[in-house]
């Protein structure tokens, strides 16, 4: 049984512009113990998503299940219990702070709400999970303002494991931070996954951190997970033409420069072009790219992809 | 031998309880792209401030030269210096919707900046500003000069405040981030843009980044910034197959890059332990407090740039014996 599961999970905002249809048919699974990446252009529904699985936003259709147990329409209270084992940490871990709490007092309120444990316990909780994660032992009574960037964002990964979760849903956990603190907040993860069990999904726009971190990455355009592989067939033979373009439009010290690969911006969400959504941009779109959308079908054991001339992209 | 367009020398910045930039040395040659690298905190955005006279007031240069074109700017006085900000030397920054006027025109306000250096109609200004959106390659220019900035994509704002910026065909642009908040693919039609338009313009770029891809593929040459002062200088190959000091291989290590085949599964990442901020009130080398082969001698005076070849320099004396080192992956820093 997989960890989380959705299927053809679609979430829908009414604005004054028509629908926006931010997530538009996402069947997505992340096993026990997996590192999913999930990429994409910013306004691709990634984030979206990720807030979906974790019902901070509401479906608008489709299905998660979550240890088999379909949490789709369950009522805030008993989704509390499954929200202690889904957690999330965000991009910009100083906004996700109170500044006029100290640590041991954001660490603690997780604790309070979900009842583990008297004071004395909750204390030593906390105390504990600061060590784990690499903040000194006087941070409890300290401000977020206090802390460097790296150092807040080890917070926020130390708010995300008090409760022992099964899967933590990492919304560009490093985008914020130089690249020298990174590398220690990436380790960091690493090493937390291996102590606790855990399953990330990883969502961000970086495809070299996605490279080093994840073992299956899910490509997502406009809302539609277009490609999804394990991260070494990823890397070696992608076959959407956005997984490609995405690629090469990485700078990379260790190959000359190229023609930018991608025209044009990302479409709107709010009108999702026919067809393929992905043909306004494709380099290989034929006729039928413009009118038949492509359905997402395996092309060999776990690599699928969502286009009508993947076979021929060799 | 290309000339020289702008010299920096010994410049350094100050604040009421600080010297975010240090003793800060380097030049651009006509026409090129030199990248400056660093971290937040290594005073890269400061000195790019201070090129265009626009330091935040509780900042002042304490020392130094900026040479433009054989003129001091810091000995120009307000009135000579707006003649010469956005006609000669322009600027761009990271996010365009900060900078661009939300309740005013596109066209207007590129109108505006060149109003502000040659006596035009408000018709005329319109026209040029047409052929300005056409330039930064913004398909219906005709129709978009029209627009308010919020009915622009990211990477379009980018272009209209790249068209403010060579309005007027300026000898240096100084872009600071200007793709840092825009994804990959809009970062590569934006730099394409930028480069097409350096060598059309025949003008010089000064790219400020924090990303050593962007800089390995755009720039001429390079100059890494750690905490306000100049550690390393080289060309972008150079610097990729053979940095010197350790921060800048400290860095290099720490990156996990797309064509590498490595993996968490295979190890951990490099670090470099501690943040920028532990270097703040140190004497000697900046870098020390991080630098896993520092030695006693590092903490007694700064180390002066080391000439290896004229454009390569390094600010660290222990370098040879660094180079010993096979691979710069096994570093234990």
């Amino acid at each position: 049984m997989p960890l989380i599961l959705a299927s053809d999970l679609k979430t829908h905002y009414k604005t004054r512009d028509g629908l926006l249809r931010s997530v538009d048919g996402v069947d997505l699974v992340v096993e026990r113990g997996e590192t999913v990446g999930l990429v994409g252009e910013s306004g691709c529904g990634k984030s979206t998503l990720g807030k979906t699985l974790l019902r901070l936003v509401d479906p608008t259709e489709g299905r998660i299940e979550f240890k088999g147990e379909d949490i789709t329409t369950l009522d805030q209270g008993r989704l509390r219990n499954v929200r202690k084992s889904i957690q999330m940490i965000f991009q910009d871990p100083f906004a996700s702070l109170n500044p006029r709490h100290t640590i041991g007092e954001i660490l603690e309120a997780p604790l309070i709400v979900h009842k583990a444990g008297n004071r004395p316990a909750r204390r030593r909780t906390v105390a504990g999970i600061i060590a784990k994660v690499g903040l000194p032992a006087d941070a409890i009574n300290r401000y977020p303002h206090e802390f460097s960037g790296g150092q807040r964002q080890r917070i926020g990964i130390a708010r995300a494991l008090l409760l022992n979760p099964d899967l933590i849903v990492c919304d560009e956990p490093v985008s914020a931070l130089d690249l020298s603190i990174q590398a220690q907040i990436l380790n960091l993860l690493v090493e937390m996954k291996k102590e606790f069990g855990l399953s990330y999904l990883f969502i961000s726009h970086d495809l070299s951190v996605v490279r080093y971190f994840c073992d299956r990455v899910l490509v997502m355009y406009l809302g539609r997970i277009v490609e999804s592989a394990d991260n070494e067939t990823l890397w070696s033979d992608p076959r959407h033409p956005y997984t490609r373009a995405l690629m090469a439009a990485v700078p990379d010290p260790s190959r000359p420069r190229q023609a930018a690969p991608l025209g044009g911006d990302l479409p709107s969400p709010s009108n999702i072009p026919s067809g393929c959504r992905f043909h306004t941009r494709c380099p290989l779109a034929t006729q039928l790219c413009r009118v038949a959308d492509p359905e997402f079908r395996s092309i060999k054991p776990g690599h699928q992809v969502a286009c009508h001339v993947a076979d021929q992209t060799n | 031998m290309t000339s020289l367009l702008l010299q920096v020398e010994n410049l350094t910045i100050g604040f009421p309880r600080a010297e975010p930039v240090r003793n800060l040395s380097f030049e651009v040659r006509a026409g090129e792209t030199l990248a400056i690298v660093g971290e937040s905190g290594s005073g890269k955005s400061l000195t790019a401030l201070a090129l265009m006279q626009l330091l935040p007031r509780a900042a002042a240069v304490i020392s130094g030269r900026i040479i433009f074109d054989d003129r001091d700017l810091l000995g120009l006085d307000a009135r000579e210096m707006r003649h010469l900000r956005g006609r000669d030397i322009a600027m761009i920054f990271q996010e365009p919707m900060t900078s661009l006027n939300p309740v005013m025109s596109i066209g207007r306000q590129i109108g505006e900046v060149l109003k502000a250096h040659e006596k035009l109609s408000g018709r005329a200004a319109r026209e040029r500003a047409i052929e300005l959106l056409k330039l930064v390659r913004i398909p219906a220019a005709e129709k978009r000069v029209d627009d308010y900035p919020h009915q622009l994509s990211g990477g379009m704002r980018q272009r209209v405040m790249i068209a403010m910026a060579v309005a007027c065909r300026p000898k240096l642009l100084i872009a600071d981030e200007p793709t840092t908040a825009l994804d990959v693919t809009i970062q590569a039609q934006v730099l394409d843009l930028l480069d097409t338009l350096r060598r059309e313009l025949q003008m010089a770029v000064v790219l400020i980044t924090h990303d050593l891809g962007v800089v390995a593929q755009w720039a001429d040459r390079v100059v890494v910034m750690y905490a306000g002062r100049k550690v390393e200088q080289a060309l972008p190959g150079e610097l990729f197959n053979d940095p010197l000091h350790p921060y800048t291989r400290g860095l290099l290590s720490a990156s996990p890059r797309l064509k590498h085949d490595f993996h968490y599964l295979e190890g951990p990442l490099t670090e470099i332990s501690g943040s920028i901020v532990s270097a703040a009130g140190e004497v000697g080398c900046p870098f020390r407090p991080r630098c896993c082969q520092a030695r006693a001698s590092c903490g007694h005076q700064v180390p002066p740039l080391i000439a290896q070849t004229p454009d390569r320099l390094v600010a660290c004396p222990f370098t040879s014996s660094l180079k010993a080192v096979p691979d710069a992956a096994h570093l234990s820093l």
